[in-house]
């Protein structure tokens, strides 16, 4: 292994919470990896799981969807929608012989930058131990026999 | 409506793998509604699909089509320029839509990704249940608007059961005893007395025990 | 009369019939059916041979009533309308008249998912009633369920069972005046524990008069154990068996439960001989029919009489 395996993660993160406190960690300046891309989405009820899965699609190695705490969702129940979407995601992965470990639901609220910072950090590690999805393998070189 | 739930993946697999392009064709009506097999979860198989056989080396292509109905030959038509860029379809509508693929488009295999299950009613947010078998000849006057042949587990026409346990049926305390739910509404209309009218013996022609049945509409068909 | 039934004789000649049952073996195994059979010679009128019980593949009712017929014994055929469409429980009902057997019990039966085949398909093309008022049909009218003149219809004495236990319990006399309107002449009930139950039934069933139309035998089935009554209690769908009657159970020691569920039985007969409407007593010693004779001759229902 000559390059170390750096996971790309993708977040949607709901604008009411999750992305505030991302702010808050930013402003802070308490760090977290580089590799979690961040999707402002406006409730992570908003996010479906055809969402979820083109991110895999595309190569992401992990996914968490961050939304409000229970009972704080600012639409009522979008962040258990949420919830319930990642299971199916969950369950689909598997079913095609992946990790269901690599989505996940995390919840918080606008005021936990340090939570944000160490979930970032937590998720990143759990996804580094999973190892690449082979499905980023499987674009590389699918490219690659499409370019020879 | 009629419902259905999605086949197993492995399963859906298993009848694809042979093939390089895919034509993965969903239905807007009901399947839509029980959420199997309308455009949504038509792009989620897709996804699931695609990723499968990327890892497997192999790029699917798989084209993503929703009728509005899919049992329909009208909307089927629809498909007819896409045929000829797929080796199979795979439908996602109840078994009639998959017949009307089939029966449309001769030479292409086609293969059903949802198992057809029942009709039923919606009892709650994600929760369907079976309420008539379209036995031809609906006693649902008599009975109180509960459905003695798809919701009593022996189908009896003069129930209950001597199992029926506290309103559930015997072979499931979470199902609910059909001829209790018939009793309590019969009681609730006044019409105790009618329980002891003995329904006879049913005549089946009407059901599929008379072999497929057909309609025709005079005033309709041409 | 309206058949050559045993069953039909004792209950018109004003006795209390005594009936009890046997359950075929799972297998060609002919010697075990007159092994059971032999057990019950004497001490009771006619012996109910039950068809698919809880729904797991046995020899045939009529298979094993045949031999018992042999026997010069009595058999009740068992028949659920589970298994068989009207065309074969018709020609069935043929095929044992023919072969000498002359009184049946109407059941719908367990539903196959109690059994060893719960993927078979579940038939029912007829309902318990149903088939009773096709029986009588083809007796008093000899014709076919569908219509049609039967060349030499048989005679059966027809029987059906009762749950008084079952849910809803107000429902339970309606139904059995259905099945006296569907023609039923007489009837085996559900294993009785809750005898302040049946008596508010059997009370419910004369005011109606329905005890001058139809023969009752109240059901009776001896507990083995503690274990057996708790069982009976918390498993059997229908079936209602009283705290009381489980703590005298288990009040005993182990090897005296048997004993003690025989006196239960006992007593249980002693009782309801006084019953109003009560025309006889079914034994169902599930496989313990050779504590049949016991029970019959300590409840003084010894000896059946010869006709
Ligand atoms: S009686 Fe027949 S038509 Fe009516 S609800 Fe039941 S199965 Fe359907
Ligand atoms: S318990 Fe009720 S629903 Fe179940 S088989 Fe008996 S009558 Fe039908």
């Amino acid at each position: 292994m000559t390059d170390a395996f750096e996971p790309e993660i993708v977040a949607f993160c709901c604008h009411y919470c999750a992305y505030t406190a991302a702010d808050m960690a930013g402003s802070k300046r308490i760090s977290y990896p580089p590799n979690v891309k961040i999707i402002r989405v406006p409730c992570t009820g908003k996010v479906d799981a055809i969402h979820i899965m083109r991110a895999f699609e595309k190569g992401a190695d992990g996914v968490y969807v961050a939304g409000c705490l229970e009972g704080d969702c600012h639409f009522k129940t979008g962040n258990i929608r949420a919830a319930h979407r990642v299971r199916r995601v969950q369950a689909l992965l598997e079913e095609i012989g992946m990790e269901g470990g690599r989505v996940e639901m995390i919840t918080m609220s606008a005021g936990m930058g340090e939570r944000f910072a160490q979930t970032a950090r937590e998720f990143t590690e759990k996804i580094r131990a999973l190892g690449p999805s082979p499905i980023r393998d499987a674009i590389r070189q699918s490219g690659r026999r499409a370019a020879g | 409506m009629i419902t259905a739930v999605r086949k197993s993946i492995e399963e859906i697999i298993a009848c694809v793998s042979p093939y390089d392009r895919i034509l993965l064709v969903g239905c807007n009506e009901c399947v839509s509604v029980c959420s199997v097999g309308g455009r949504k979860e038509v792009a989620l198989l897709s996804s699931a699909l695609h990723m499968h056989f990327l890892k497997q080396g192999k790029t699917m292509d798989i084209r993503e089509m929703t009728l509005e109905r899919q049992c329909d030959p009208e909307y089927v038509e629809e498909l007819v320029n896409y045929m000829d860029g797929a080796d199979a379809v795979l439908s996602m509508a109840c078994g009639c839509g998959v017949q009307t693929i089939a029966a449309r488009y001769r030479e292409k295999p086609v293969f059903p990704a949802v198992n057809t299950t029942f009709m039923g009613a919606s009892e709650r947010q994600g929760v369907w249940s079976e309420r008539c078998q379209g036995c031809g000849d609906c006693v649902l006057g008599i009975t109180g608007g509960i459905c003695p042949i798809a919701r009593c587990s022996k189908r009896l026409m003069n129930g209950p059961c001597g199992g029926s346990t506290k309103g559930k049926c015997e072979i499931d305390a979470n199902i609910d005893c059909a001829w209790q739910l018939i009793w309590d509404r019969l009681k609730a209309l006044g019409l105790e007395k009618r329980i002891e009218d003995i329904m006879e013996a049913k005549d089946w022609r009407t059901s599929r025990d008379g072999g497929p049945r057909t309609i025709t509409r005079e005033d309709l068909a041409s | 009369m309206k058949t050559e039934s045993r069953l039909e004789k004792v209950l018109a000649s004003g006795a209390l019939a005594v009936t009890s049952e046997c359950g075929p073996p799972r297998g060609a195994v002919p010697d075990k059916v007159k092994e059971k059979a032999e057990m019950l010679r004497g001490c009771v009128d006619v012996v109910n041979v039950t068809d698919n019980q809880t729904a797991m593949v046995r020899m045939s009712s009529w298979g094993a009533s045949v031999i018992i017929k042999q026997m010069g014994m009595d058999p009740v055929l068992q028949m659920v309308t589970r298994d068989r469409n009207r065309l074969a429980m018709q020609a069935d009902i043929i095929g044992a008249y023919s072969l000498g057997i002359n009184t049946m019990l109407c059941l719908s039966g367990d539903h196959p998912h109690f059994g060893d085949h719960p993927q078979a398909a579940n038939v029912y093309d007829l309902d318990s009633v149903q088939l009773i008022q096709t029986v009588v049909k083809m007796r008093d009218e000899g014709k076919f369920q569908g219509g049609k003149d039967i060349d030499h219809p048989p005679k059966m004495f027809v029987g059906a069972a009762a749950n008084p236990f079952a849910d809803p319990f107000e429902l339970r006399v309606m139904r059995l005046a259905k099945k006296v309107k569907a023609g039923v002449d007489f009837i085996q009930t559900q294993c009785i524990y809750n005898l302040d139950k049946f008596e508010t039934w059997m009370k419910g069933v004369c005011q109606r008069g329905l005890h001058e139309k139809v023969y009752i035998l109240a059901g009776i089935t001896p507990m083995k154990s503690a274990g057996m009554a708790r069982y009976m209690k918390n498993r059997v769908p229908g079936m209602d068996v009283p705290d009381d009657v489980v703590k005298r159970m288990e009040s005993v020691p182990k090897e005296q439960q048997p004993e003690e569920g025989i006196k239960i039985a006992v007593e249980s007969i002693q009782r309801l001989k006084e019953v109003k409407g009560v025309a006889g007593f079914h034994i169902m010693a599930i496989e313990w029919e050779e504590k049949v004779r016991e029970i019959v001759e300590k409840a003084g229902l010894l000896p059946r009489p010869e006709l």
